[in-house]
């Protein structure tokens, strides 16, 4: 990454049909884009889109670019970048194991509720926490859950949407 | 009462027949294709029938090319026919190429049938998986009632925006179910794009802004290039127009030979790594750069930190992709390059200021000096034939003719491009972007396919002819006398001109051992093989090709060892272009060069 490289979160609303999801990955990983999240989901059943939330980064001309080439792609409807548009929101859900018990088991527990992490499943040597936020928080509670038995992370990657009453 | 007649379903057709009567309905007058068992009822429903003409060709490459031959001289899309598996990946080189140089190509694959998919059937291949990247959209029809409506929207993607190559797979179980036949709205026929809805029309402050800075500007230049072709040749019209009335010079890229006349006077030539001296000097001294259709590939920029460094930049594109891709432009304007430049002659003459005409003089004269250089010289010989000399008497031969002309890629190529003079578009088939060897070859069938009655001849060299050479068999049958002007170095030249600077002269593997008997060879296919040794045989052979009925290959023997000047060497900047040995530079043998492709 050269030092001008910024990040940035695009949402991408596609036609919901078989391969658009490769033919956005392909282009990728064809120009030697970065993806560092991705994630893609049905929105609208009845206009039959999904949206993708891709955060990507590159210098100001490699995300212009990156824009372009995707908006080109025949089966996209529109390329939002948010944070180039105004404020947004940005959230990851994440489902962490941790295998603990005595005091390592309570201090994540204490932990947890700091973070706002909700216990999904527990066992007596066992929780799995849920929690949803920016990346760094998830970050930031999994490194204080290392040393206290944290053995399993899934994440989602980042969704994303802009403030305010406009839509993409 | 309604009568028995309307009671009746309308009838139903196999869908075989409906990509035939869509096909036919889309105006399509002829199919360059390949049968085999996945497309056995298409060509079934095409032999029952008299409206689609089918062209057999010898390899499935060979039938993309035909059709980007037949698209660039015509402005149609170009439509072909092949088979699964091999059939469609032998079409990738051809979809690669159409994409590379934004040629609009249809091309129809056979698919094993639809609960096959994924079972390693018999030459079963995941095409669409395969093309997505080398096509510019690609569609798998898994349902009949599909059928008609897709290939509609696959011919609306081809040729709109920037054109490019699309791929319609085609399972057996599909093309062999039945369904009426519908003609209703869909892309491609009235009904607008759901998402791919390319801007035509530019934005009215960029041009406003662009007249500004032609008025201003001391040192202006016109760059142009295979966009202005594929707007059709109203643009190139328009811009012959704009170019005239503002005196500006205009250069082209290779994929833009013909969009302005070759013979004018305001025309420096092709630009970029074997372009003139004028050409790439203008382009590194210019101040406004108006670039049009045209996007900044490696070949013609060289170095791209010291590419064009003290101008302004506008670029014209309509696809926004190309544009601050590999260089940042001051104004962008994205749409059609037609009526972008329209747009530009009508702000022209409404400001009516005209040019800084002292400062426009001044510039002439610089131009005019490198001019002077005469770049393109070269010694030539009394015992051998030159290229450059054969071209030359080719292009004497065939100036003011009916006459269109193709290459392969290589020396042969860059020659073509220097000594033939283009005035009109379409005339001049190429491959720009990808260098296909092979390309010209199929892609002249395909020229002669649209124009029968006209001049049509691939300037060839020996190596690309023999990845090819099949399709004289094509030829044969199809009684298309395509002409092939055979520059025989018995090498692959450009390979050698590279080894020769920038790898101490090791020719690995670009001779060309036990090269056949051109002449033989074209007898064998039933074709006329023609010769010339000698320079002063050329004259000869020229004229007995351009007469010679039906197919021909001249074979001119020319210098093995002549390297294409001037070049701009890769990696290098505009300004440190070599002249060549007749202009006493001689180029440094460095092995530098070696990393650049």
């Amino acid at each position: 990454m050269d030092e001008t490289a910024e990040r940035r979160t695009l949402s991408v609303l596609v036609e919901n049909e078989p391969g658009v999801l490769a033919r956005v990955i392909g282009l990728f990983s064809g120009r030697g884009y970065n993806i560092e999240s991705l994630t893609v989901a049905e929105v609208e059943h009845d206009k039959r889109l999904s949206r993708i939330n891709l955060v990507t980064s590159g210098s100001p001309m490699v995300i212009e670019q990156i824009k372009a080439q995707l908006d080109r792609l025949v089966p996209i409807h529109k390329v939002s970048d948010l944070g180039h548009e105004g404020p947004y929101i940005e959230r990851e859900l994440a489902l962490i194991k941790v295998v603990a018990t005595g005091e390592k088991r309570v201090e994540s527990l204490r932990i947890a509720d700091i973070f706002r992490a909700h216990v999904v499943d527990s066992e007596i040597d066992s929780f799995v926490f849920e929690m949803t936020g920016k990346g760094g928080k998830i970050d930031a509670f999994i490194r204080l859950m290392t040393p206290l038995g944290l053995t399993e992370i899934s994440r989602t990657g980042v969704v994303a949407i802009a403030r305010g009453k406009e839509s993409i | 009462m309604t009568s028995a007649a309307e009671d009746r379903p309308p009838a139903e057709l196999t869908g075989a027949e409906l990509v035939v009567r869509t096909l036919v309905d889309l105006g399509v007058e002829v199919v360059f294709g390949y049968p085999g068992g996945a497309v056995l009822p298409i060509y079934d429903a095409i032999f029952k029938q008299n409206e689609l003409r089918h062209i057999l060709v010898r390899h499935e490459q060979g039938a993309v090319h035909a059709a980007e031959g037949y698209a660039r001289s015509t402005g149609k899309v170009g439509t072909v026919l092949v088979t699964s598996g091999p059939g469609a990946t032998n079409s990738v080189t051809g979809l690669t190429d159409a994409l590379m140089d934004s040629i609009p190509v249809v091309c129809l694959t056979g698919q094993v049938p639809t609960h096959m998919i994924g079972n390693d059937a018999f030459q079963e291949a995941d095409t669409i998986g395969i093309t997505r990247p080398c096509t510019k959209h690609n569609y798998l029809i898994k349902d009949i009632d599909e059928l008609c409506s897709t290939i509609r929207e696959a011919f609306y993607i081809a040729a709109a925006g920037r054109p490019g190559p699309v791929v319609v797979d085609l399972p057996k179980d599909v093309v062999m179910a039945r369904a009426p036949y519908e003609n209703g709205a869909s892309p491609g026929n009235g009904l607008a794009h759901p998402s791919y809805r390319p801007r035509r029309e530019p934005d009215a402050d960029a041009v406003r802004r662009t007249v500004e800075l032609m008025a201003r500007a001391k040192r202006p230049l016109f760059y142009a290039g295979g966009g202005v072709i594929n707007s059709g040749p109203e643009a190139a019209a328009s811009l012959a127009a704009l170019v005239r009335r503002t005196g500006f010079p205009i250069t082209n890229t290779l994929m833009g030979l013909g969009c302005y006349p070759g013979n004018d006077p305001q025309f420096l030539g092709m630009l970029g790594m074997h372009g003139t001296y004028e050409a790439n000097m203008a382009m590194a001294e210019c101040d406004l750069m108006i670039a049009v259709g045209a996007r900044f590939d490696d070949r013609v920029t060289g170095r791209l930190a010291d590419f064009s460094r003290g101008s302004t930049k506008v670029q014209i594109d309509i696809d926004p992709s190309s544009i601050n891709k590999n260089v940042p432009v001051d104004v962008a304007m994205v749409g059609d390059a037609g009526l972008a430049l329209d747009a530009l002659a009508a702000g022209w003459e409404a400001r009516g200021a005209g040019s800084d005409a002292g400062a426009l003089a001044a510039w002439w004269k610089q131009l005019e000096a490198w001019r002077g250089r005469d770049c393109l010289r070269y010694r030539n010989s009394s015992t051998t034939i030159k290229p450059q000399y054969a071209l030359q008497r080719l292009h004497e031969a065939t100036k003011g003719r009916d006459v269109y002309f193709t290459t392969e890629v290589g020396q042969h190529q860059m020659w073509a491009a220097q000594f033939l003079k283009f005035d009109e578009p379409n005339r001049w088939m190429t491959s720009g972007g990808l260098g296909t060897m092979g390309y010209g070859f199929p892609a002249a069938m395909g020229v002669q396919v649209a124009h029968p009655d006209s001049l049509v001849i691939d300037i060839a060299g020996e190596a690309s002819l023999l990845m090819v050479i099949q399709e004289l068999s094509t030829m044969v049958q199809y009684r298309l006398p395509v002409k092939t002007f055979l520059l025989n170095n018995e090498y692959m030249g450009m390979v050698r001109q590279w080894q020769e600077f920038f790898h101490g002269g090791r020719y690995a593997e670009s001779y060309m051992d036990s090269l056949p008997d051109f002449v033989k060879l074209a007898e064998s296919f039933g074709a006329t093989g023609l010769r010339a040794q000698r320079p002063e045989e050329v004259d000869g052979v020229i004229e007995a090709m351009i007469e010679t009925p039906g197919p021909v290959i001249a074979d001119i023997l020319v210098d093995k060892e002549e390297n294409v000047y001037p070049m701009i060497p890769a990696g290098a900047a505009h300004y440190e272009m070599k002249l060549g040995p007749e202009h006493g530079d001689l180029e440094e043998r460095s092995e530098d060069g070696m990393v650049l492709v």
